[in-house]
């Protein structure tokens, strides 16, 4: 029997900087997890991958990863696209960065 | 140090004009990543799991002092602010905007370095003993070779799609630093019955997936015959080589699973037709850079009253002993700078870090500065007399740390911090080990050891040559660590064996504490080395300090 489809966001690298993005529900891009768009269909999920892969002007590399849903929007699972969330554990950079210019 | 040719010059500025173009037809949408993946690899520009990474070779492993400021200013102007000397001896910049890289190999080009060759399926940077031309067990300084290997390789028509990466080490000394029997090719040079200098020619050793110590295909290779010879190995290689399936694709499994006999033969006769083609062009071309490569005119000198200094100053004395080791020169040393403060990102210097050595070089060291595949900076040629100056300087920037060879001086990739094809981080256990040993206060008293982690089986942290090795593995979406023992990088090069189960994250540092502790307690004297009681008491005794409930359960 097939594996049961579980949870995904297509997410992929900015082209011009290299920063993960999301892609979220109105089918752009944000460089923040929660507002991704969390695919629950498998058949949908294919689909906006074909979409999104088809962005090349904007993005590189669009791939599916594992999320489930939490209070502030999608949350990653495997610990890679946690660190993607936020960027390396050696210094404040990347997506931490930001949000420290934010606080 | 070798000055670019016009011919180089012109070569380098040509292929930055070239890849800018290619840059821009990207971005504006008439390239696809399809075919623009492969043209930024050419030109060492990775898609990191954060950003972009440009990773610029450093011929092996020398930088003069203009070329560091350069790369300064490049870490500061388009990065961070830092830059990453990695086990190749390759400075990697871990956050270029797409944009803004061609400025950036412009920025290169003006001090006669490029990125050509930093990456896909060709030969790579020729890395070298860092301590060339100013070890005291040298023959002869391997690196005007090892520029002729650089003129060669780079751009070589037939070697630009090889069924997967090629590098080359060398060395001229006794002692081997470049770990020349982990390369596809390992060069060391020896010498004939008449004293004149030639090469050792080791074949297949790599680490990796599948990690083999190379093996000699030539035990007297006369320097005139070792262009066309190396492109007997590299061609043979090219038509021998696997390319239907990546993992079996390097030379070693083709030498592995050809043997080393039916190679040399190969070799051999590729070799003879090779050779009448070169017809003495390669001496004629080393006699050129030779000539470009003029040595520094040492004289021979008393210590200048370091002793002295030493006696007064117990932090320069730590230092001294640890990290200045003897020069062929009486009265130099070569200084090891390392960058593995405790705590800091093994092989990261920051842009004041990197003008600050770039300013100790012209004053102290003939304006010349070493990058180590151990991923530390060395000032070659310092006077004894200017030791305690050289590190009140280094002090002040935070980088006089005594511990080359020690402990914390850690080899570790960027691991999953940075790279994509990593399976688990390696920085952070190589920050935590550093810090807890330094606050047990055991560094010293454990003395030499090689710690080399890397965050996947690639073995970019050359992990398998460690003393204590450590991989990163991703076991069920959850980091773990396997532990190899009795590794080696040197001239008696082997290849460490795994000892038991892998660790979690947090589990490493305790369980390399206990092996630690029970080579302190198991030690003839503090004589002897951890690599040395490993061998005298072999895997047993190490194990059951890593496993100490499994030992519980065997003996119930």
């Amino acid at each position: 029997m097939a594996r049961a489809f579980t949870p995904k966001v297509v997410t992929a690298n900015a082209l011009l900087e290299g920063d993960v993005v999301y892609l979220t529900a109105r089918r752009t891009w944000s460089r923040s997890h929660a507002d991704a768009l969390l695919l629950t269909d498998e058949a949908e999920a294919a689909v906006r991958l074909l979409e999104a892969s088809a962005q090349r002007d904007r993005v590189v590399g669009a791939y599916l990863a594992d999320a489930r849903p939490g209070p502030n929007g999608p949350e990653p699972i495997h610990f890679r696209e946690v660190f993607r969330t936020r960027g390396p554990s050696n210094y404040r950079h990347g997506k931490q960065e930001a949000t420290l210019a934010h606080v | 140090m070798y000055d670019y040719s016009d011919f180089d010059e012109a070569f380098v500025r040509r292929r930055a004009a070239e890849f800018r173009a290619q840059v821009g037809r990207r971005i504006d949408g008439s390239l696809t990543e399809d075919e623009f993946r492969p043209l930024r690899l050419m030109n060492g520009l990775y898609l990191q799991l954060h950003a972009y990474m440009l990773r610029v070779a450093i011929p092996y492993g020398t930088l003069s002092s203009r070329q560091l400021r350069a790369l300064a200013t490049i870490a500061e102007r388009w990065d961070k602010g830092y830059g990453h000397f990695t086990t190749r001896q390759n400075i990697q910049f871990n956050w270029p905007r797409l944009i803004d890289v061609p400025d950036m190999i412009d920025a290169l080009a003006d001090v006669h370095m490029h990125a050509i060759q930093t990456s896909g399926n060709t030969i790579r940077n020729v890395t070298a003993d860092h301590f060339a031309g100013a070890a005291a067990d040298e023959i002869e300084d391997p690196r005007p070779i090892a520029e002729l290997i650089r003129q060669w390789s780079s751009d070589h028509p037939e070697f630009q799609f090889l069924p997967r990466k090629f590098k080359i080490g060398i060395t001229g000394a006794t002692a081997d630093r470049a770990v020349t029997r982990a390369h596809d090719i390992g060069l060391r040079m020896v010498q004939d019955q008449a004293g004149t200098p030639g090469f050792e020619v080791i074949v297949g050793g790599g680490l990796g997936r599948t990690p083999l110590v190379g093996q000699v295909i030539r035990s007297y290779l006369p320097k005139d015959d070792l262009l066309p010879y190396l492109e007997a190995i590299v061609s043979v290689y090219n038509l021998w080589g696997r390319r239907d399936n990546k993992f079996k694709a390097r030379i070693k499994i083709t030498v592995f699973e050809n043997g080393i006999e039916a190679m040399r033969e190969a070799v051999e006769a590729e070799f003879e037709q090779r050779r009448r083609k070169f017809a003495g062009v390669s001496a004629e071309v080393l006699a050129d850079i030779e000539h470009r490569f003029p040595q520094p005119a040492l004289s021979p000198q008393g210590d200048g009253g370091l002793a002295a200094a030493k006696a007064a100053d117990a932090a320069l004395r730590s230092f001294v002993d640890t990290n200045v080791t003897p020069h062929r020169v009486p009265g130099y040393g070569i200084v090891t700078v390392s960058l593995k403060a405790h705590g800091a990102t093994p092989g990261d210097a920051t842009s004041d870090q990197m003008r600050a050595m770039a300013d100790l070089a012209d004053e102290f060291s003939q304006g010349e500065v070493r990058v180590s595949h151990e991923q530390n900076l060395i000032l070659p040629h310092v006077r004894l007399a200017d030791l305690p100056a050289v590190h009140a300087r280094l002090k002040a920037q935070g980088l006089a740390t005594a511990n080359a060879g020690l402990l914390s001086d850690i080899i570790a990739c960027p691991g999953m911090d940075y790279c994509t094809l990593a399976t688990a981080r390696s920085i952070p256990i190589a920050q935590g080990l550093a810090t807890h040993f330094a606050d047990l206060g055991l560094e010293q008293e454990i003395g030499a050891l090689k710690i080399k982690i890397s965050g996947c089986i690639n073995a970019c942290g050359h992990h398998h040559v460690g003393h204590i090795g450590i991989l990163g593995l991703d076991r069920a979406g959850v980091e773990n660590y396997q532990i190899t023992l009795g590794g080696d990088a040197t001239e008696n090069a082997a290849i460490g064996d795994k000892v038991g189960p892998g660790f979690a994250y947090d589990e490493v540092i305790p369980a390399i504490e206990r092996l630690l502790r029970a080579y302190l307690a198991l030690r003839l004297s503090p004589a002897e080395t951890f690599i040395e009681a490993f061998r005298r008491l072999g895997a047993g005794p190490f194990r059951a300090a890593l496993y100490p409930d499994q030992v519980e359960t065997d003996a119930a």
